[in-house]
Parts: structure tokens; sequence; C-alpha cells
């Protein structure tokens, strides 16, 4: 397979951006990358985004967005996979690179979810259910998540205090990042009692829904000197599904896919998890989490939540296994299909050694993953430092 | 193929935030189901004048769900209540 490198990222405040539309977003967001490729447009604009037809009665966002940009004549189109939309969309532009078919790939993540609030945004958000088994029945992803931290605490004999520390620490990380959505600092004993969305899932636990938008521009290894532009190497790259509903799972504490991608990725990369420096970990709440690390092969089965003993310091930017360095979904915000694009620009920001106070010292491998509803849809990618 | 109509609660939460279509019932229980076969389903509890724990025994039972656009059709589905020993 030839290799794939990123040469520009760029990515927006993530929050509220009630006065711009997501064209807008997009559109910024696209233009930083290839700013900083030194590039005015490329082959393909590949969007990741989940839901742009029940939150913004708009499609064809591939048309819109490229255009915006001033691309026209190229192809563009949108990837959809639920919040897993952006490493989807980061996997389709790996896949397109290493083809050989295209040189140049702009992939852009935007998400507006917060023009609708409340029950609308809970149902625009539910297409990502199944409509016949889970959504007619009430379900929602925070409840779906409920359900099985209340089975992991039950089967491992846990309370809410327990998962304090990866809230904790999303926070801690979070605010050092200018661009999070939330910068207050969690302190130890808020979290236990904050009001319940679905319980034991509180406002602390869960992922706030966000506007935003990130992108990468990607183009071959052996072509990336040329562009003169800061390089990061994309390592491995691997999408794994699992089925759509819990209910169909033999074993629902275990996330599969998570397992599958990242074990693609890493045999890819000719790593192994040991030798991973960093992880964004798509925590839209702390028991996706827990579950992850231990898909991961970090923790056994029921031992996850292990590492948000002493308020995740374990896991903390100087910790001995740095997750979610920026403060992933929950302090930097969950803008859905914007998410796993987000994730990359973070973690090419830390390889680059441009990452600020958010800087991991002396990282070389990261790997970030992207889930689609409860880890239905799993992209991984591992992105390396360039020699 | 005919699913049992019994089965213990496998696990269980009480949905505070509710999508369109069921703000009026919120607060309400929402389970999967382990059936006596061994497989899982997704349904509300109903008829439960408390929490419903892990491990309680549950039996299957018709009720309205929701109701669907302006002329307010209603959709029926199955719920599961406390078992009538």
């Amino acid at each position: 397979m030839t290799g794939v490198s990123i040469i520009g990222a760029g990515m927006l405040a993530v929050g509220e951006h009630w006065s711009r539309s997501i064209g807008e977003l997009a559109e910024e967001a696209g233009r930083l990358a290839l700013e900083e490729a030194r590039l005015t447009g490329a082959d393909a604009v590949i969007v990741g985004n989940a839901y742009c037809a029940t939150l913004n009665q708009q499609t064809q966002l591939g048309s819109l967005i490229a255009g915006r940009l001033g691309l026209v004549g190229v192809e563009a189109w949108r990837c959809e996979a639920g919040d897993a939309s952006g490493g989807v969309a980061l996997r389709a532009g790996c896949l397109a690179i290493a083809s050989g078919l295209l040189r140049t790939v702009l992939v852009i993540g935007v998400e507006k979810s917060t023009d609708i609030v409340g029950a609308a945004r809970l149902a625009a958000r539910n297409t990502s259910l199944d409509a016949d088994f889970e959504t007619v029945n009430g379900a929602t992803q925070t409840a779906l998540a409920a359900l099985l931290m209340r089975r992991y605490m039950h089967e491992n004999n846990l309370e809410l205090a327990d998962f304090a520390g990866f809230s904790i620490n999303a926070h801690r990380n979070g605010s050092r990042n200018p661009l999070a959505m939330y910068r207050n600092l969690l302190r130890p004993g808020v979290f236990s009692k904050a009001p319940m969305l679905a319980d034991p899932i509180s406002l602390f636990d869960s992922a706030p829904d966000a506007d935003g938008a990130a992108a990468v521009v990607l183009t071959a290894a052996d072509a990336a000197k040329t562009f003169n532009a800061p390089a990061v190497h994309i390592s491995g790259s691997a999408i794994a599904n699992d089925s759509l509903m819990l209910q169909d799972r033999a074993d629902p504490l275990r996330l599969m896919a998570a397992s599958q991608s990242a074990e693609r990725a890493l045999i890819q990369a000719g790593l192994d998890q040991r030798q991973i420096d960093l992880l964004e970990l798509h925590d839209s709440c702390t028991i996706m989490t827990a579950l992850t690390l231990e898909a991961l092969g970090y923790s056994e089965r029921g031992q996850g939540w292990v590492w948000a003993q002493q308020d995740g310091a374990r896991i903390g930017l100087t910790g001995e296994l740095p997750t979610n360095t920026f403060g992933g979904l929950k302090s930097r915000g969950n803008p859905s299909g914007a998410t796993g694009v987000y994730q990359a620009v973070e973690a090419a920001l830390q390889l680059r050694e441009g990452a600020g106070d958010n800087q991991v010292a002396g990282a070389r491998h990261a790997m970030i993953q992207n889930i689609g509803g409860l880890g239905s849809t799993v992209a991984t990618h591992i992105l390396s430092a360039a020699d | 193929m005919t699913l049992p109509m019994r089965g213990i609660v496998y696990s269980r939460t009480q949905v505070r935030e509710a999508p369109a279509g069921f703000e009026s019932q919120a607060p309400y229980q929402l389970a999967l189901v382990q059936l006596e076969d061994g497989s899982l389903i997704t349904a509300q509890l109903t008829d439960y004048d408390e929490d419903a724990q892990i491990g309680d025994p549950v039996e299957m039972v018709t009720r309205k769900l929701t109701t669907e656009g302006e002329r307010g059709m209603i959709v029926y589905g199955y719920k599961f209540r406390p078992l009538i020993k």
C-alpha cells in the first residue's frame, strides 16, 4: 500500500456557532488545512458529517462545501456513519490516496448541532440507532450507553465515583485548549452529584453536542516532502463494524469493532499498543472510555475503569498513557461528524510538537479512534511522526 | 421465529432526556431484557412503582409506545412489566 501523509491540518473552536452556517464552518476549516499545505485546491473533497439531513435539512454537503472553496470539477462527497463519520471520511481519503487514483484529498469533518435543541435534537440524532427496535421504544444513544454502564457497574461492583477520573482528565486537558467548548476544571466530588440524563449517566459523564469543523489534507507519503509543508504519516487505517444494536451482540460489554479496527491498524503500522504514545478516544460517555481501554488491550475485561483512579493521573498529559490530550469529546466537545477529524488534527499537532500547552513530550505514535453509535462503526487510525 | 414472553432485566436506566415523541412520558424506564432463550431485547419497562433492578423477572405486554403525525396515529408495541406470580 502507498503510504499516506497529512500535509495540512486546521480546526475551528468547538461550541455553539449560531451565527454561521454549516457551509461557512466547513469552508473555513478547509481553507486552514489547504493554507498549511500551501495548496489552493485538491483533487477531491471528502466530507464527514452525521446528521445534516435531519439537523440542517441539507444534503449534498460535498458539492456545497467544495463550491464554497471555489472547487468545481473535482469530486466531492459525504461519508456518513453516525458519530464515526469523520473517521470514516479520513479512511475514505486514505483509500483514495493509497489507490494512487488521487494525488491530494481534502478531508473535512463538520457538524452543526446546536441550532435545534432538546427533544427535536435527540430525535434528529436518533437516526443513527435502529428505527424499528430501538428508537420506537424511546431509546437514545445516551440511554443505551447507560444500559452498558449500569451492567458494567453491576458486574464489577462499581460506584459512579469510580468513573469520575475520565471526565476530570478530559476537562484538565481541555482547560488548556483554547478551542475547547468547556474549559472549566471538574472538581473531584461534583461528578457523582450532577443531574442525570439517563442514570447512571449524568451531565458530567456525557459529552456535549457541539458545532465544529476540522480538516486535513492528504497526499502520498513519498510525495509529501515535495509540498514544503509539515508532514505526519498515517501509518495505520482501519474500520470495523459490529451489530448496529446492542441487543444483537453476544457480549454487549465487549466493543469488538474497537478491538478489530485497532488490531488491523497496529499491524499495518508494525506496532503493538504499548508503543503508542497517546490516545484520542471516543469518550461520548465515560463507560465508552472504560470499554475501549479494554478493547484495545490496555486492561482485562472489567478493569478499564481502573485508569480513572487518582483523578485519571495515569492518563494525564504526563501519565503513562496520555488520553484525550485536547479534552476529548467531553471537554473539547462532540461535533459528531467532525469529531474524528478533530482527533486527527489534534494527533497531528502532537506529532509535530505543535500542541502548545497540551503537548505530550516526545510523542512519536498516536492512536485515534472514532465510534459510531455504541461501537457499531469504529474507525481507528495510527499517526506517526515524520522521520 | 417466536421469542419467549418472559425474561429478566439485563440492565436498566431511567430516561430523563427524551426524544421527540416521548417527552410526555419522561421519565421512563428503558431496559435490555434477557429472554428465557438468552436473547436480548430493547424495551421500556411498565407497571413499575419503583426503579427496576438487574435480575428482576419480567413479562411482555402490549402497550401504546407513542403517537405519530398530526392525526396522532397510535403506535403499539411491546413493553415488559414485573412478572405477576
